[in-house]
């Protein structure tokens, strides 16, 4: 063979080879835009049948296996600088532990005994059931908000789910408890608590916010930014408001929030009841709570405290109503639209169900509106947070010294009728303090009511405190 | 005789593998939509979907009887536009490929000066005493760090609720 036909043969094999790879990777571009065809036409496959009983999520998971993805991670321990639980296994640190005044302040509740730091979605149940305050019998009314409960309700009120929870908050926990696993439906929140079987929309299921959100339609309260409710008011409101014919897209998605992240009473006296009649703020609540009375027609309270004597409320977790007078909220920006931003896979879009802080969210979360670096939110954020974190540690302080006085003055034999005033302020001003420390946003979801809340906290404790220095002189 | 059968076929190895090529490459481009892009209709922009909440809320947004995409997002020169197409395209399709890009999706520095000039082509009228001159400076004010809503509407697109004034409109 001559060198010229040598050569010619290589050039002929490397212009093959050339020919070989181009197609190759021609080839694999079409299978990749062939793949985000198929992301944006298959929604999903509903391989299995689910209906309102179906509360295993993982039969969901089958049908919608992106969702059901994310949503087991809630399993997984994250942490900000302010709230949750980052690394083992244990449960998480104790929150009493940390700061101390909030034993002091719980003397004589449950949540004295023990009080950690939240964890995700996954946990729910669990942790419920082997918290420490169950050495203290607790109502059936807690697993509303903590199991996948709605087909007990339908069992104990014989299909009728409200009639049934109306029944619940007079049983033992551990009897409710034992009946949901016993019908095999031992899980936390799970899909159906949010979603219709049938189309998928979200909807709530909750008796106690679907009451809640009734007494707040049918009260006066402004609510710029439920205008849903607005608009039902302006109607022959002969039906009573039903959040699931009624609400909007955008405020169903803070809806199926606000039906457990909320303040409630939860214990065994009379049904879970979400304080709402007066409205959404910190003083409606209080309101609605003093108004409120007991069989013997005496006045509302959720415990003794130990140590004053007092008779004072317990925050839950009022979320739903700390972020109602925030400027998010105000803006039409949803509990989702932070929490649950949604997540591109692939040619499609979804909800993230890895429900959690937006601070490790922020490029879906925040960004998408904010258009500035995320160090910058970050910043912002921290200095929201941290203001309030001193507001509230001042308010603490407050707090104590004023249970200093009422001791001093109970040691020097002042009678309950003298401090009544201080009592009474007493009763505010925990009220005020835990508004806020029991709230999962350090501030963040409305900062300049939170920074109101917290002033007004320490103005009752000083107060107080000095109504007890009062009582205390005249004991003397 | 022998050699020349020989290269005969292998010329046909080589001429059949060049058709694959070929005809994968027009399928491909042909399944891909290409020339789609090479239209100015604003649905081939959300052909991949990434641009589908931009492509929506510009519909809601004031400009959308006047404007479509390429009227802002393309200089208007036929050179220029064919050259921002194509360098666009590379990015959008090495991003949209190989999944790896910034989320949510921002402008790049080049864009926003093709934006900033044809805001200027259409409303000069109007701001050349405010704007004067070159466009590129970069302490130059960009007509969208006010009216940031024109073309897409709110941030995000959320769709805020209805204020109470609008439901004192809207209801009788």
């Amino acid at each position: 063979m001559t060198r010229s036909a040598l050569r010619n043969r290589l050039i002929l094999l490397v212009v093959f080879m050339l020919t070989v790879t181009v197609t190759v990777l021609v080839t694999a571009l079409l299978t990749n835009i062939q793949q985000r065809k198929a992301e944006e036409s298959l929604q999903y496959v509903r391989l299995l049948e689910v209906d309102e009983n179906t509360t295993d999520p993982e039969v969901w998971g089958v049908n919608w296996p992106a969702q059901y993805d994310l949503y087991k991670r809630t399993a997984k321990p994250t942490r900000t600088r302010f709230g949750g639980h980052g690394g083992s296994e244990a449960l998480p640190e104790s929150k009493i532990e940390k700061d101390p005044w909030l034993k002091r302040m719980f003397a004589g509740y449950a949540f004295s005994i023990d009080y950690r730091e939240r964890r995700g979605h996954a946990y729910m149940l669990v942790d419920q059931e082997q918290t420490e305050r169950h050495q203290v019998p607790q109502s059936g009314s807690c697993l509303h908000c903590h199991a996948s409960v709605m087909p007990v309700y339908r069992a104990l009120g014989d299909g009728d789910a409200m009639a049934g929870f109306e029944k619940t908050h007079a049983m033992p926990y551990e009897e409710l408890n034992d009946m949901l696993h016993d019908m095999g439906h031992g899980h936390p929140v799970s899909c159906v608590d949010c979603h219709d079987p049938d189309t998928m929309q979200i909807r709530v299921t909750r008796p106690g916010f679907i009451q809640g959100i009734r007494r707040l339609a049918a009260s006066d309260a402004p609510v710029p930014h439920l205008p849903s409710i607005d608009e039902w008011r302006e109607g022959d409101r002969e039906e009573a408001y039903d959040p699931n014919r009624d609400a909007t897209r955008g405020e169903m998605r803070s809806f199926v929030c606000g039906q457990c992240h909320v303040e409630y009473y939860c214990a065994s006296k009379f049904p879970l009841t979400f304080p709402w009649g007066n409205g959404l703020t910190v003083e409606d609540i209080e309101n609605f709570w003093n108004d409120l009375e007991f069989e013997d027609g005496s006045r509302f309270y959720d415990f003794v405290h130990k140590e004053s004597g007092a008779e004072v409320l317990k925050a839950q977790h009022p979320e739903f109503e700390l972020w109602s007078q925030g400027i998010h909220a105000r803006s039409g920006v949803s509990c989702a639209d932070c929490h649950m931003p949604y997540i591109r896979q692939g040619a499609t879009k979804i909800s993230d169900h890895w429900v959690r802080s937006p601070l490790l969210n922020v490029n879906r979360a925040c960004q998408v509106c904010h258009h500035i670096p995320e160090e910058e939110i970050q910043a912002r954020v921290a200095n929201i947070q941290s203001t309030n974190h001193e507001l509230l540690q001042k308010a603490a302080d407050a707090l104590m010294d004023q249970l200093d006085a009422i001791d001093q003055a109970r040691k020097a034999g002042a009678t309950d009728a003298e401090l009544a005033e201080a009592l009474e302020l007493q009763r505010k001003a925990q009220w005020y303090i835990d508004f806020i420390a029991s709230e999962n946003s350090m501030g963040f979801h409305a900062p300049q009511e939170a920074a109101r809340i917290l002033g007004n906290a320490a103005n009752a404790a000083r107060r107080g405190q000095v109504e007890a220095l009062k009582a205390e002189m005249k004991a003397e | 005789m022998n050699r020349r059968r020989r290269l005969s076929l292998l010329a046909v190895v080589f001429t059949v593998a060049l058709g694959i090529m070929a005809g994968t490459g027009v399928f491909t481009f042909h399944y891909g939509e290409g020339f789609s892009y090479f239209s100015k209709d604003p649905a081939a922009c959300a052909n991949c979907h990434i641009m589908q909440p931009q492509y929506d809320s510009w519909q809601k947004a004031s400009h959308h009887t006047v404007a479509t995409c390429v009227d802002c997002h393309l200089p208007h020169e036929f050179v220029a536009k064919y050259i921002a197409k194509a360098e666009n395209g590379y990015w959008h399709s090495k991003g949209f490929t190989f999944q790896d890009f910034h989320e949510p999706i921002r402008i790049r520095e080049k864009n926003v000066e093709v934006l900033q000039e044809n805001c200027l082509s259409c409303h000069q009228q109007m701001v050349h005493e405010l704007a004067p001159g070159a466009t590129k400076l970069l302490d130059e004010v960009n007509c969208i760090h006010c009216h940031a809503s024109v073309g897409h509407g709110p941030p995000g697109g959320l769709g805020g609720p209805l204020r109470e004034f609008e439901l004192e409109e809207t209801t009788p």
